[in-house]
């Protein structure tokens, strides 16, 4: 599958109807969507063929991104019913096979580093302080290849120094910077749309 | 919710220490066929808790599944129950048990609710 097209699919997905701003839901747009996936696919074979968890799925762009990149398995992992509910509509919607499970990431034990790859767009910490750092955390404990996440570029010597320090990370490496924007989403936005430097993250787990 | 992922799910209740496998308790079952891929499910076959995946194909009704995973891999029949087992059976309403504490996990339009409530955290 081409960038564009790729693209284009998940341009078409159903976003959070009612955004829920405690959980800073926000989407993430099909532009950054695919190139982060097509990204740790051609560059870093982590998607096709592979078990892949989205942390935090929201609506699902990056499950449904996985999925039509041809990974064997994707898992959403969300604490909101009513995304759940629309990332299910969206799977059905592209005809790809989704597994969703309702949770909550931070609090999430699995049995070991049983997905491949981990990919998400976690909370960035402007409601619940830490929650960044507390997704990636999770991500590094589940994932035996490859755990991609998008921080504010901000947070990048904070972000390197945790996830080789604390989070077993054998590598930590930003792929790219990218801007996200977010359009006014919430009544509490004074501005019409805003712009965020953003650091696209591979990080690799060491084996347990 | 496949067994691919019931295989990975545990209970994360505070000081629970028999934590995985949680039994199934199946109300509704459905079949979803999905493509052979014999490579991916020879990557998985190192991967899964064999017993967990025999009783819980057993509580979605499907008993095909051997006691033990055969020595020679490329058994393709095997890999075919395999495959079905792991990938094709959809709990879609249902339990998932901590066989420790009893605490029922509901798992609703295919979707496992693993959330805590305040006194288990």
């Amino acid at each position: 599958m081409k960038l564009k097209q790729l693209e284009g699919l998940l341009g078409d997905l159903q976003q959070f109807s009612n955004p829920k701003v405690e959980l800073e839901q926000y989407p993430t747009g099909p532009h950054i969507a695919s190139r982060m996936l097509f990204t740790a696919e051609n560059s870093y074979g982590d998607i096709t063929d592979k078990v892949v968890a989205d942390f935090g799925c929201g609506c699902g762009t990056l499950s449904a991104a996985a999925s039509l990149l041809d990974a064997s398995c994707v898992i959403g992992f969300d604490i909101d019913p009513q995304s759940l509910e629309t990332a299910t509509l969206n799977a059905e919607e592209l005809e790809v096979e989704i597994d969703f499970v309702q949770c909550d990431v931070t609090k999430l034990e699995l049995k070991g580093q049983v997905v491949d790859t981990v990919v998400m767009n976690p909370p960035f910490g402007t409601r619940k302080k830490g929650a960044d750092m507390e997704f990636l955390s999770a991500a590094m404990k589940v994932a035996s290849q490859a755990v991609y996440s998008l921080h504010k570029t901000s947070t990048r010597e904070h972000i390197k120094r945790a996830a080789l320090r604390d989070f077993n990370a054998k590598s930590a490496e930003v792929i790219c910077e990218l801007r996200y924007d977010l359009p006014k989403l919430y009544k509490f936005h004074k501005r019409k749309e805003v712009d965020i430097a953003v650091d696209l993250w591979r990080f690799e787990p060491r084996q347990n | 919710m496949r067994l691919i992922v019931h295989n990975m799910l545990t209970c994360n209740i505070k000081g629970v220490v028999n934590k995985f496998p949680l039994r199934i308790e199946a109300e509704k079952v459905i079949k979803k066929d999905v493509d052979f891929n014999p490579d991916f499910l020879r990557h998985m076959l190192a991967k899964i808790e064999w017993k967990a995946l025999v009783d819980g194909a057993r509580s979605m009704g499907y008993t095909e599944l051997p006691d033990h995973a055969p020595a020679l891999e490329s058994d393709e029949p095997f890999l075919k129950k395999f495959h079905h087992a792991l990938l094709e059976l959809n709990l879609e309403e249902g339990s998932l048990v901590c066989q420790e504490t009893g605490r029922k996990f509901p798992v609703e339009k295919g979707v496992p609710n693993m959330l805590l409530h305040e006194d288990e955290v």
